[in-house]
């Protein structure tokens, strides 16, 4: 797993919206509630998931330990905890509750994970774009093009050409699918290679480029498996289960 | 703080439910009975619900309406598949079925909410304090619209709906409360109308939904239809008669079916019996013959099942428990498709009509602020969009996304100087717009600026009852700007208030049909009392005295059918009165000192 910096939930070092209470202007630093008059305080809009979760901008994601967070965050901002609150407190307690919920099914999906990480990377990385998928490309023309036929020939009703037709398909099927879980497991190789990279960086901005290097790659992995599964999509509406 | 009540507002059944001491508890009619079956009445008295308005739908169908949830939130296009079972007629007005009955036409939250007024009245007789607020389920698969609708409703009835829950879940509460149970659990719910799964992890007192499917469509009700159609086939073939044609036979029939369906849980054979114009009519049915007349729809469940297990990313092997919700559960048939769908017996200790009550009153509790070890986490069902170039939906929050939740999204113009944009909102899993729900639409007022300068964003913010709020900001001055949102099929605010008028009005007139059912309540509790009292003390009284209890007797029977309640309470009064001294001579033959100067009807219960 990752080496993450322990930092205990506990201490509610979360970056919030003021230093301020909104509500008694008494000074909050960090505190999810005010110290004074108990009110729930907004969220900082500048907040970044990774840090909502209190964890470093890692891939590799305990996922117990996310878990855990969410609820215990869940038990703090919940709506259902600010039924009996003024309107203000509740308004704060939905936003806050959303956000976190955004967060956590971020965090949660490694793909969705690391496709966030880049974009939050992006500002400081420059550069960042997809490139075309070359040879793929060419290669899911062709199948559209073969799902289409198909498509055009079951209107007219089954035939032996269309049974070899969809044969094809469902080889071809097999063969994105493995592609895919491919591309996924060589998109979780990258995840080590930066988790490395912030590791050793963490303290001074060693490794810049080879990070950008390694954002990029993964920005490759992940549009190229987009396409991919966007045609076992159709693949899979049009031949069935 | 006053109390919370929980309210299963069903197709075919609704209950109340309250915490007590720190469990929850069904509220009870005075018959003991736990469920107010959905149905209203209109007599020329005003205005019956429950078990009364049962009663009254086989004699007078085109004036009661019941399974108004079916047409919650939907448009008359809808529906109009099953409007042929129905006895009355309906229109549709602003988006909006209404609902004709007896030259009065009522929207379905209006019709819902005279359920709920008596839901209301039977939580105030017992608990003594005046409820105006409340916490509703709802089938998990409910759109927008249709929670909408329900909420609306309880405004109508003059119920503040301090959350909307989702069936399932409000079972998972309570089953999970009293069982004690962690892990990975299904609920399978099958109600009257609906059908819902929802699958559940649950973990140190948090409930966090993680999948959930369904078929707001599909319930008991269907299975009693399929029986009713087979019925009206062999009635014409048989006896020669068209039950189509005839309301009150249909109903009769209707009502057969689901007698005959709810036996057949328990036994192997069971025989529906109706009386027509020309004769009886009898039919004998066998369990196998009535699943072999249902086992399309009970495997409709399987695939809403199959696609909650894929979005949760588990597999039927790693459910640990199986929790069935819902009257229709009780069927072998149903629990044989569940057990070979997850591999292991279904749980089914808790009663099945009265787990979502008590779970909505366990959430009743948690918005209370009385308890802060539950938490349920749910999630929203249906994708939510907006309607893009070409009729195409993009999805801005995904089905299955824990709620609340929001997404924002960036509008600006296409044309110099343009002033507004229109947006559509849709709810739904298809591609093309139209295959999805229209929920609303609104107009964003832009300033006029060159194209593409103007920058609105809005904020499509899903709270935690599964309902859509809207709000929009323009980016270039931080503007904050109120967005009117028109419900495609959805009451505007002003109808509603002008309905929640119009309930007040309806409440002068439906006292009096309360009143003659009370009285008639009292006059067979009256009559029970006393033929009990006739059989112990016969021997104590003189012959011309029994004669005289019997002729008031039966006079109490006779004015007891008719709708008014004076006459009726005049009979119970000669009653109490003619048997006085039967009362005396009971209460001397056992307890003389303590039992003096009560009424026979307090003697003998």
């Amino acid at each position: 797993m990752e080496t993450r910096s322990d930092a205990p939930t506990k201490s509610r070092a979360l970056p919030m919206a003021r230093s301020m209470c909104w509500h008694c202007q008494s000074e909050v630093t960090g505190e999810y509630l005010c110290g004074q008059c108990v009110k729930v305080q907004p969220l900082s809009k500048e907040l970044d998931y990774f840090a909502c979760f209190q964890l470093p901008r890692h891939l590799n994601v305990d996922e117990q330990q996310l878990e855990r967070t969410f609820y215990e965050l869940s038990r703090t901002f919940h709506p259902d905890f600010y039924s009996t609150k003024d309107d203000t407190e509740q308004t704060i307690s939905l936003g806050n509750s959303a956000f976190l919920n955004t967060a956590y099914r971020t965090l949660k999906d490694p793909i969705q994970r690391a496709e966030y990480l880049i974009r939050l990377e992006a500002g400081a990385v420059k550069d960042i774009r997809s490139n075309p998928p070359g040879d793929l490309f060419e290669e899911i023309l062709e199948l559209q093009e073969d799902v289409e036929t198909y498509q055009d020939m079951v209107q007219q009703g089954p035939s032996p050409e269309s049974e070899q037709l969809r044969e094809k398909l469902q080889q071809e099927r097999i063969h994105l699918e493995e592609r895919q879980a491919a591309m996924e497991s060589a998109l979780r190789e990258k995840f080590h290679d930066w988790d490395r990279l912030q590791s050793e960086a963490e303290a001074s901005n060693r490794h810049r480029e080879e990070k950008t290097m390694v954002l990029r790659e993964m920005q490759e992995i992940l549009s190229n498996r987009t396409y991919v599964r966007s045609i076992l999509t159709d693949l899979v509406e049009t031949i069935g289960n | 703080m006053s109390r919370i009540v929980g309210i299963d507002l069903g197709t075919t059944n609704s209950l109340v439910a309250f915490m007590d001491n720190g469990s929850p508890r069904i509220i009870k009619g005075l018959n003991g009975e736990s469920k107010v079956p959905s149905i209203v009445g209109m007599t020329d008295n005003g205005l019956i619900v429950g078990e009364p308005a049962k009663a009254h739908l086989v004699r007078d169908p085109s004036r009661t309406i019941y399974s108004v949830k079916r047409f919650m939130g939907k448009s008359l296009d809808d529906v109009k598949e099953e409007l042929r079972y129905f006895p009355y007629r309906l229109h549709e007005k602003n988006g909006v079925i209404r609902i004709e009955v007896g030259g009065k036409s009522y929207s379905p939250p209006q019709v819902s909410a005279m359920i709920l007024k008596d839901l209301k009245r039977r939580a105030e007789k017992h608990l003594k304090e005046e409820v105006t607020k409340a916490v509703i389920t709802v089938p998990a698969y409910f759109n927008d619209s249709q929670r909408q609708a329900t909420k609306d409703a309880g405004m109508i009835a003059g119920l503040e709906v301090l959350r909307i829950v989702n069936e399932p879940t409000a079972a998972s509460l309570a089953y999970g409360l009293q069982k004690k149970t962690q892990g990975l659990i299904v609920v399978f719910d099958l109600g009257g109308g609906t059908f819902d799964v929802s699958i559940l992890k649950l973990h140190e007192g948090i409930f966090e939904v993680l999948s959930t499917n369904g078929d707001t469509h599909l319930g008991g009700d269907d299975l009693d239809q399929r029986l009713v159609d087979i019925m009206v086939k062999d009635v014409l073939d048989r006896q020669g008669v068209e039950v189509d044609n005839n309301p009150e036979l249909m109903q009769a029939l209707r009502m057969e079916a689901e007698r005959v369906k709810v036996r057949l849980s328990d036994e192997q054979t069971a025989t529906a019996a109706i009386d027509l114009p020309q004769g009886r009519y009898e039919k004998a049915w066998s369990r196998e013959e009535l699943e072999q007349a249902v086992v399309h729809l009970v495997e409709k469940t399987l695939a809403p099942c199959r696609m909650a297990l894929k979005d949760a990313g588990l597999t039927a092997d790693q459910i640990d428990e199986v929790v069935l919700v819902g009257g229709s559960t009780r069927m072998p048939l149903v629990r044989q498709k569940v057990k070979e769908l997850f591999g292991q017996d279904p749980h089914c200790e808790l009663n099945p009509d009265e787990v979502v009550a008590l779970g909505a009153a366990v959430q009743a509790d948690i918005l209370g602020g009385h308890t802060k070890d539950l938490l349920l986490l749910d999630v929203t069902p249906l994708s939510l969009g907006i309607e893009t170039m070409g009729g195409v939906m993009s999805a801005l929050i995904r089905r299955n996304t824990t709620i609340p939740t929001s997404a924002k999204e960036m509008f600006t113009t296409y044309v110099d100087g343009q002033t507004s944009v229109d947006i559509h909102i849709l709810q739904g899993e298809r591609e093309l717009v139209k295959d999805n729900r229209s929920l609303a639409r609104f107009q964003l007022k832009v300033p006029p600026l060159p194209a593409g300068v103007p920058r609105i964003e809005v904020n499509f913010l899903i709270d935690a009852n599964g309902i859509l709020n809207v709000t929009a900001r323009d980016i270039r001055t931080g503007e904050a700007q109120t967005v009117q949102v028109k419900p495609t099929h959805g009451l505007s605010d002003d109808e509603v208030e002008s309905m929640i008028r119009d309930s007040f009005q309806f409440a002068a007139e439906d006292i009096k049909a309360r009143q003659v059912i009370e009285a008639r309540n009292e006059a067979n509790a009256i009559i029970a009392a006393t033929e009990k009292a006739l059989a112990r003390g016969k021997d104590l009284i003189r012959d011309h005295e029994y004669q005289a209890i019997q002729r008031v007797l039966q006079q109490l029977r006779d004015v007891k059918a008719t709708d008014d309640h004076r006459q009726i309470r005049a009979g119970i009064g000669e009653v109490e009165k003619v048997t006085h001294h039967l009362a005396e001579m009971l209460m001397d033959a056992t307890l003389k000192e303590a039992l003096e100067h009560k009424k026979l009807s307090e003697v003998v219960k």
